[in-house]
């Protein structure tokens, strides 16, 4: 019956009322991109009518423009790779985190301290350790800051049940502050408030160029946490009692798993990835460190963790998208002489139907006849 | 049925991303090579790039752009010959801006904020053949690299200019005996106030100048200066006016961005404080129309103009560029119905008394520090706090402090008698 019924609404369009909503089992993999990328175009039509109405342009030109801000040149193209990167990092940080219900929003925290840590490394032993060795105490120093910024609230909530949302927000504010008193410290130069970039001349602490990329590393580096993560989660005993942890800590308690520990654990992980993040940030992209460093992407990839479900490989696409959004905005202010606001409605437009799109794939109402065609 | 759909989708993205590699492939090769500058040779097409931190809605980018525009206009510049890029952080997005201008074929780049700096200066070392301007910066010299300048107005005249219409008001208003016990110290000094953005010495030469304008016109004042350590905080900047306000200070003077102070004045004189502002950057009427006598403003066209019509010509830039109302680079905005009678004509007297260099800012029988005058002051050249380097230089000489012409980024940074920072240090 439901069959059948799904059959007709199917042919009547989904943009019918709906008769009923329920939460789907799962979907098909290909079938809920074909619904996320059907979100996409609906999106581009009312964005191209709103920016018709507001604007007077060719939608169309307005599109090529923004492509062109993320993949007009190859340098573009290479800054658009970092950007993604650099969120994609984030992401992969979050996912443990989330998938296990532990909403660790102070990712932001997290990368700054990392980042200090790595500027840190760069001015006291940039010109005191041979590169692979700064490299290694880089790595350590950022993993260990990051580390220890994520444990603090997993430890309070496995000791005394404290809320971790607010916890780890409220450690993005200790983080900023720690880092403005870096900047006033290390500015350079003096009285400029600013630290300006580390090694200039002589590079120290900064990333390698790889095939003849500045960013190539960056590139290497995050996909290799990302399927790490994937794998962690996926197949590893660990990432098993994270996902029941997530599901329900009853049951984890139940079956054994000592929840407490697993908050910890997975805590330090996901703080030592940011703190890496921050690593990435200030010796492979930025060369200095300043309260932007983070730059609200630690945010961002709350977007970004939650839009991929968790999932480290999607979230790669979904950074991909969001950064071109942010490209594309930043050159149509730029050619068209629109204002920033302009092309953060489009931006806004565009998240708002991927976002609502998942929707449509969490929940089941007209679709579900087809839903069982394609599997 | 499905899968159709989804082949058709996917094969569409497929042909969008070839049209992305196609495209990028195009713009990769077309940086053009006859676009290599020839030394002393003319280049009329010149083609300019402009980093700004905000866009027109934002007060200090709003005056580089209308300047750049001015600029453009007088030397018939074609519109593609500007790339402007707007809402530029100062973090690795300005260098990444500054590389993507010089891909757009740009010969001639501007930033327009202090933090831009050190990441024009990190193009300016890849690109030696694109000349790079960091507006208000101070490191062209010490980066030692031959493609890098700074530029700033002698925005210190203007102060002085603006000190000496707030001090004609004062002058009105202790004759109309207007003033109360309130508005005096201890002393017998009229107090007035400054809200200061952070305690460098940009803002230490602008308070100065400010206070030395008002006391050549009535001896006995007194200066509070409160610092907000931002640019641009509209409810910092409010509060700071206010405070100065309580403290019985009857001009409210400004090195801060916002409309904050000025607003807060207005507020202030509608429940019966008698205070005055003066402003930066615009003329404040528009928030503060009982209370605003004048701002203190650069007219940015001016080096706009001289830089690109110098790289025209084929020649190089200065390193340092400062001019004041010599070159009309500073002003103050249209005196307000407030200001008191007979300023036009003492401001003009002034404005042509500094233009003919009888008037010097810094004149050091003018100022005092520790109760002595001040006959030598070596100024930091080479941006490492100390002044006792080879490369730092006397900046005192012929009688006064000469300020923006050693380095073109104010180093006044004496701290004289009679003002006071209520929270530096």
């Amino acid at each position: 019956m439901q069959y059948e019924a799904g059959k007709i609404s199917a042919k009547k369009k989904h943009r019918e009322p709906l008769l009923r909503i329920a939460k789907r089992d799962s979907m098909p993999l290909l079938l809920s991109w074909g619904i996320r990328i059907i979100a996409v175009l609906l999106s581009l039509v009312v964005c191209a009518v709103v920016i018709y109405a507001i604007t007077r342009m060719n939608p169309l030109k307005v599109y090529g423009a923004m492509f062109e801000g993320a993949f007009g040149s190859e340098r573009k193209i290479w800054i658009t790779i970092r950007d993604t990167v650099s969120l994609l990092c984030i992401g992969v940080a979050l996912a443990p985190a989330f998938k296990m219900r532990f909403w660790n929003i102070g990712a932001e925290g997290q990368v700054l301290v990392g980042g200090i840590a790595t500027a840190a490394c760069m001015i006291y032993l940039g010109d005191v350790l041979p590169t692979p060795a700064l490299f290694l105490v880089m790595i350590i120093t950022s993993c260990l800051a990051g580390a220890l910024w994520g444990v603090i609230p997993a430890v309070f909530k496995s000791r005394w049940g404290t809320n971790e949302t607010l916890f780890t927000l409220m450690m993005n504010y200790v983080a900023i502050q720690i880092t403005s008193y870096c900047v006033a410290l290390w500015e350079n130069p003096p009285g400029s408030n600013y630290v300006g970039i580390i090694h200039p001349q002589t590079k120290a602490g900064w990333f390698p160029s790889l095939f003849g990329q500045q960013y190539m590393l960056n590139v290497i580096l995050v996909l290799a946490l990302a399927v790490g993560m994937f794998i962690y989660l996926r197949s590893t005993k660990h990432g098993y009692e994270i996902s029941v942890v997530g599901q329900s800590e009853s049951t984890a308690r139940y079956a054994g798993i000592n929840v407490g520990k697993v908050f910890v654990r997975t805590m330090l992980i996901s703080g030592a990835v940011a703190g890496l993040t921050g690593f990435i940030a200030v010796s492979g992209s930025s060369h200095t460190i300043s309260v932007n460093t983070a730059g609200g992407r630690g945010f961002t990839a709350i977007i970004v963790a939650w839009m991929a479900k968790f999932n480290t490989m999607t979230m790669i696409i979904i950074s991909l998208l969001l950064i071109f959004l942010e490209k594309g905005a930043n050159e149509i202010a730029s050619q068209f002489n629109l204002n920033d606001f302009a092309s953060q409605i489009i931006t806004g437009i565009i998240l708002f139907f991927i976002i609502g799109s998942e929707f449509f794939i969490n929940y089941q109402m007209i679709w579900r006849g087809k839903n069982k065609e394609v599997a | 049925m499905n899968r159709k759909v989804l082949s058709v989708l996917l094969a569409v993205a497929m042909v969008f991303c070839m049209f992305a590699l196609s495209a990028c492939a195009d713009t990769g090769d077309k940086k053009d090579p006859d676009s290599g500058k020839d030394e002393g040779t003319a280049n009329e097409d010149i083609k300019i790039g402009a980093i700004l931190l905000g866009d027109e809605n934002e007060g200090y980018t709003a005056a580089h752009i209308d300047g750049i525009k001015k600029a453009a206009e007088n030397l018939n510049l074609k519109e593609d010959q500007i790339v402007w890029r707007y809402s530029v952080p100062e973090n690795e997005n300005c260098y990444d801006a500054a590389m993507e201008l010089v891909d757009a074929g740009c010969e001639l780049i501007f930033s327009n904020s202090f933090g831009h700096q050190t990441y024009m200066q990190q193009a300016a070392s890849e690109v030696p053949d694109v000349t790079f301007v960091a507006m208000t910066g101070d490191t062209a010299v010490t980066s030692g690299l031959d493609n890098l300048c700074n530029a700033f107005t002698k925005i210190y005249q203007s102060r002085y200019v603006s000190g000496v219409v707030a001090g004609m008001k004062l002058a009105e208003l202790e004759k109309d005996e207007k003033l109360t016990e309130d508005n005096y110290d201890e002393d017998g000094n009229i107090l007035v106030g400054y809200v200061g953005a952070y305690p460098y010495a940009e803002v230490i030469s602008g308070y100065t100048a400010f206070f030395l304008g008002i006391q050549s016109v009535v001896e006995n004042v007194a200066m509070q200066v409160q610092f907000t350590n931002s640019w641009f905080d509209i409810t910092a900047e409010g509060e700071a006016a206010n405070m100065l306000m309580a403290n019985g200070c009857v001009i409210i003077g400004q090195h801060a961005d916002s409309t904050g102070a000025p607003a807060a004045v207005q507020a202030a004189h509608e429940n019966g404080t008698l205070a005055f502002s003066v402003g930066y950057n615009i003329d404040m009427q528009s928030v503060a129309p009982d209370v605003a006598l004048t701002s203190a403003t650069n007219n940015w066209a001016v080096y706009y103009e001289y830089a690109i019509s110098t790289m025209q010509k084929g020649e190089t830039l200065p390193k340092n560029w400062a001019e004041g109302f010599e070159q009309d680079a500073v002003a103050i905005t249209e005196l307000s119905a407030a200001c008191a009678e007979g300023t036009e004509e003492k401001v003009e007297e002034v404005i042509s008394a500094i233009k003919a260099g009888e008037l010097h800012v810094f004149d050091i029988t003018k100022f005092t520090v520790d109760g002595k005058q001040v006959d030598s002051c070596v100024v930091d050249l080479n941006n490492n706090l100390q002044n006792t380097d080879p490369e730092d230089k006397e900046a005192i000489w012929d009688g006064y402090f000469h300020e923006s012409e050693l380095r073109s980024a104010p180093s006044f940074a004496l701290n004289i008698d009679g003002i006071t920072k209520l929270n530096a240090d």
